[in-house]
Parts: C-alpha cells; sequence; structure tokens
C-alpha cells in the first residue's frame, strides 16, 4: 500500500473511531491528526497532555516514572531512595541503561536500587522512622555517594508522610544534601509531570547550592542538559561538542555528577536535547542567571551539521571554525554509510510512537538514510512539542497522541509500515504481527544513536531490523504453494 | 492568580506559565514602555491575562504573578 493522501488518512482515523463508545470517540478524536504543515500551532487540531480515557489501553508511564526512571537515576553519584513498596522501586531498575564510568557500588549507584520496602504497618503508622534509618544505613554502606534523593511512591502521599522534614533533619547529621521529590505516581495524567517535578527540586534542593562560591566559568563553557546518556548517548555527544572547542562542564543527568549540577550555573549556553524533560530548569536557569538555552538534535548527519553550525553561531569564529572542521571530518564517514545503507532502506516507512523528543527528532536521521517518517506521535507531550513535530513531518502523515494499543495497532494493519519505532509493550505484539520492530526508548539494548558515532550505530540497526531474513519466513512451509519456487515464494511474501 | 515568566522570543514576547505548561506567544500587551509595563495581555491561542502595571523589568526572562481573565487554561 502506498503512501495516504489527506482524504484516505481521514478516512482511517474515522475508521479506527468507529469501535468507541461516544462519548470515548467524541474524546480520542481529538489527540488524533493528519499532518498539515501550513499550520502554525498544532492547538486547534489536537489535544495533548490530558488524562487517558479509562478503559482503553495507554502507554504512559506515572510522575514517579519520569522522576526517578528518567530525571534523578541517571545522576551517578546521587543514591535515589524509592521510598514505599517495593514493586516500583524493583521495575524501574536498570531498564533504562543510562551507562556511566564509574565503580557500582562504590562511588556510582545507577543500576542498584534502594528501596525502604513499605509494609502494612508503615502504611498504618507512618514510615519517617524508617526513611531515617534507611538513610542511616545507606550512609553506612556506601560512604562515596555525594548526595541522596528521596523518591516518594503513591501511599507516601496518601498518607501524609513528612519526608521534607526526616530529608532536613538527616541532611544536616550525615552532611550531604538530601532532596525530597514528591513524585507520587497519582500526580499528573504522565510521566511528564514527573519531569516538572524533578526539575523544580534539582532548582530548589541543588542547583544554587554554589551560589556566590563560583570561579567565574570559561568563555565557550556550556552544559548538556536533557540527554540521559542512553546506551553512551551522551558521550558520543560530549565529543563532538569537546572537539569544536567548547568545554562541557555538565552532563544533566546521563553520567553527570552533583558537582556538575552545582557547577552549572557558571555556564555560557545550555544546551537542550530532550526539550520535555528539562526545558523546566533550562528557563529557571535563563532568568535567575542569564544563561540562553538552545535546543539541538543529534539525530543523523544532516541534523547534526545543522545543530553544530547552530551551537556556533552562539560563540566567536574560534567555534565557527572548530565547527566546519568537525563535520568537514565526518562527513567522509557518514557518507560512506548513507552509500552503504540508503540503497537497502530506501523508500521504506517508518511509523514512530515514543516519548518526548524521539518521534520528531528521529526524523531527519531516517531521511537520511532515504526512510520516510509516515506517522509520530507521543505518549506525553504537550502542544509546544507538537508544534516543532508539525514542521518536521511530511504533509498528509498522521500524529497521534497517548495512542492506545488497539488504535496503534490498527494505524500498523493499514497502513503497512516497514517498521515501526516505540516501546517494549508494543515490540511483541508487532513482532506477532510481522512487522519489523526497533525499541527506540533504549534502542533496543543498543546504542548510541546519537552523534556521528550514533549514526553508523542507527544506520546498521535499522538495516538489520527492516531487511532480516526472517520476515520472509513468515509463512508456514505447508502453507505456500507447492508449485512456487523459492523466490516466488520470497516474492509473495514481501 | 499564577506565576508566569515572560521571555523575549524571535517575535515578540513569549509566555510561559510553569504551573500548567502553556507556552504561547503575547500577541498585544496594554502597556510596554520602560515607565509603565504590563495590563491586559493577549495570548496567540485566545487566552487573555493580567498583570499589575508596573515598571519594565531590567532583564528578561522575568517571572510575574497574573491573573486569568479570559481563555483555555
Amino acid at each position: 500500500m502506498g503512501l495516504l493522501n489527506r482524504e484516505e488518512a481521514e478516512a482511517l482515523i474515522q475508521e479506527v473511531l468507529e469501535v468507541y463508545p461516544e462519548k470515548a470517540k467524541k474524546d480520542r478524536a481529538k489527540h488524533l491528526m493528519v499532518n498539515d504543515k501550513t499550520l502554525e500551532s498544532a492547538k486547534k487540531c489536537i489535544t495533548s497532555n490530558r488524562k487517558s480515557v479509562p478503559g482503553v489501553m495507554t502507554q504512559r508511564g506515572c510522575a514517579y516514572a519520569g522522576a526517578k526512571g528518567v530525571v534523578w537515576g541517571p545522576f551517578k553519584d546521587i543514591i535515589d531512595i524509592s521510598h514505599g513498596p517495593i514493586g516500583c522501586g524493583q521495575y524501574s531498575r536498570g531498564g533504562r541503561r543510562n551507562y556511566y564510568s564509574g565503580i557500582a557500588g562504590v562511588d556510582s549507584f545507577c543500576d542498584m536500587m534502594f528501596s525502604s520496602d513499605f509494609q502494612e504497618k508503615d502504611v498504618v503508622f507512618g514510615g519517617d522512622k524508617k526513611l531515617a534509618k534507611l538513610i542511616d544505613e545507606v550512609e553506612s554502606l556506601f560512604p562515596l555517594s555525594k548526595a541522596l534523593s528521596v523518591q516518594s511512591e503513591c501511599p507516601i502521599g496518601l498518607i501524609g508522610d513528612d519526608i521534607e522534614a526526616v530529608s532536613k533533619k538527616k541532611a544536616v547529621e550525615i552532611g550531604k544534601t538530601i532532596v525530597p521529590v514528591r513524585c507520587e505516581g497519582f500526580r499528573g495524567v504522565s510521566q511528564s509531570l514527573g519531569h516538572h517535578i524533578s526539575n523544580d527540586a534539582l532548582r530548589d534542593w541543588m542547583l544554587s547550592n554554589r551560589d556566590g562560591k563560583l570561579e567565574p566559568g570559561g568563555p565557550y563553557d556550556v552544559a548538556i542538559l536533557g540527554d540521559y546518556n542512553i546506551g553512551g548517548d551522551a558521550w558520543a555527544s560530549r565529543i563532538l561538542l569537546e572537539e569544536m572547542g567548547l568545554n562541557v562542564v555538565a552532563q544533566w543527568s546521563g553520567d553527570g555528577t552533583v558537582a556538575e549540577i552545582e557547577n552549572t550555573p557558571k555556564v555560557k549556553l545550555n544546551l537542550l536535547h530532550c526539550y520535555r524533560s528539562m526545558n523546566y530548569i533550562a528557563r529557571h536557569m535563563e532568568e535567575k542567571y542569564g544563561i540562553p538555552w538552545l535546543e539541538y538534535n543529534f539525530f543523523g548527519p544532516t541534523k547534526i551539521a545543522e545543530s553544530l553550525r547552530e551551537i556556533a553561531s552562539h560563540f566567536d569564529d574560534t567555534i565557527k571554525e572548530g565547527a566546519e572542521r568537525v563535520i568537514a571530518k565526518y562527513q567522509p564517514a557518514m557518507d560512506a554509510i548513507i552509500a552503504k545503507f540508503k540503497p537497502r532502506l530506501q523508500g521504506k516507512k517508518v511509523m514512530l510512537y515514543v516519548g518526548g523528543l524521539r518521534p520528531r527528532h528521529t526524523v531527519g536521521a531516517y531521511e537520511d538514510l532515504g526512510m520516510e517518517v509516515v506517522g509520530a506521535g507521543y505518549e506525553f507531550a504537550h502542544n509546544d512539542d507538537y508544534d516543532r513535530t508539525i514542521k518536521e513531518m511530511k504533509d498528509a502523515t498522521l500524529i497521534y497522541d497517548d495512542a492506545t494499543g488497539y488504535e496503534l495497532e490498527e494505524f500498523v494493519r493499514q497502513i503497512k509500515p516497514d517498521l515501526v519505532g516505540s516501546g517494549i509493550k508494543e515490540k511483541y505484539a508487532f513482532h506477532k504481527m510481522g512487522v519489523p520492530f526497533r525499541q527506540m526508548h533504549s534502542w533496543d539494548y543498543s546504542g548510541p544513536y546519537h552523534g556521528y558515532d550514533g549514526f553508523a550505530v542507527f544506520a546498521r540497526d535499522m538495516d538489520m531490523a527492516v531487511n532480516n531474513p526472517c520476515w520472509t519466513l513468515f509463512k508456514a512451509p505447508w502453507e505456500k504453494p507447492a508449485e512456487a519456487t523459492n523466490e516466488d515464494t520470497e516474492a509473495l511474501v514481501a | 492568580m499564577a506565576n508566569i515568566m515572560i521571555r523575549k522570543g524571535d517575535r515578540g514576547y513569549v509566555f510561559y506559565m510553569p504551573k500548567r505548561d502553556i507556552e504561547d506567544s503575547i500577541v498585544a500587551m496594554e502597556f510596554d514602555t520602560p515607565e509603565k509595563w504590563g495590563g491586559e495581555i493577549r495570548l496567540g491561542n485566545g487566552g487573555i491575562y493580567y498583570i499589575e502595571p508596573q515598571e519594565a523589568p531590567t532583564r528578561l526572562p522575568y517571572s510575574v504573578r497574573a491573573k486569568r481573565i479570559d481563555g483555555v487554561e
């Protein structure tokens, strides 16, 4: 099936909506749209950041997932205590592969799980004493941690424990920063509020710790915000910035440290990769410290070159020359990668349904490989994300917000893309439908995908998924027509 | 009343309300002189807010209390 035109795409949305009851249909209709590049603002066509319809399968996470899993977890020398029942902590441990350099359990704590393991009696009598005891235990077992954070799970908010008081008291006793994060899972409609809450907690409890004591920064100091070092992403980005002459002071939060957070106020420019999860702190630093911020995109050589030039435009000629030098250095290698993979991937159609930035950021990388993104959507984006997405996507492509399991399956069944990029919850459903799939939240256990080094991995992975011979073996041998030769069968299945 | 943050964008002022994460352009501001600044502000999405008229801030972005008069939230 070829690409849809506008009428067909609209008809498809109507057809998918048909199964819902009247009220749900009215609600879901606002979250689905056909892209129209002429639109200035997405507001009139798509509604986002709203409560999911009860009864449908949403793929969203909770505020705790956004705070502990996304923003706080990757800081390597902070011990994040999952305060509450054991499940939330255990199931959010280590799945996201935020790489770090350091020794686990000695000075780095990303892939360890600390939980207060709430029991019935803690809910009845309150868990503050348990938290205080836990902090003492953590401190005696892991003395090299630089700070602690208390990530509250749902019951903490429900029973009204005063984690702020415990944190303040214990912080004085052990002489470290302890940050209470009020990220109970029931807050908000998705993990997005968890990002906001953690940004606010970082702002209130950590960012200003060295105010007045900081040495003035160098002229080329920058900070990377919103890069979580999934599979080494932040490292692949950092080397490019350093090669062009910039001095990366801090990484928020992949492979980041407390010292880096506290040193961030001296940078000259904040570089923002994941806009959704870190724009809050960037805005705060702009107001308080006068640090401008800039969104950039390190997926695929076209966008990288654009971004490097844009970053350089904020600095003097040495950096501008540095950017050109970096682009010129890597361009031949990129051309070789494109020459190798483009013929194998040309014209393939991709549908994406991911989190905060990938549905729009990766479009450029797919286009570099000759692929076409025919549908994109976010789990928890806000309106400003869709404003940006509309410009990246082609006309008459599908855009879906907080898509339900049913909607996604139906879109894929009808549009028949050659590749779907989404999360682990969707992965096996689509594999069973016979559609090649990449898990785009944590790069399907591969990566990095950022930067020039990342593009090489990205191109190989997409080729590996789309052109995997297993997709031609989908039909059982006894169901194939008897007279067909091998080649014919392959053509039939493909 | 809610805290909002006003910053300078490519095309005039940009309105941002952290609590509801609403970002939009300010299409009209009642008073915009160094001595008197604020008043009724109209957003690109149709919303209308009111800032107590005051001296213009020396530096943007600037956080200020604003009252919602009309429009989406």
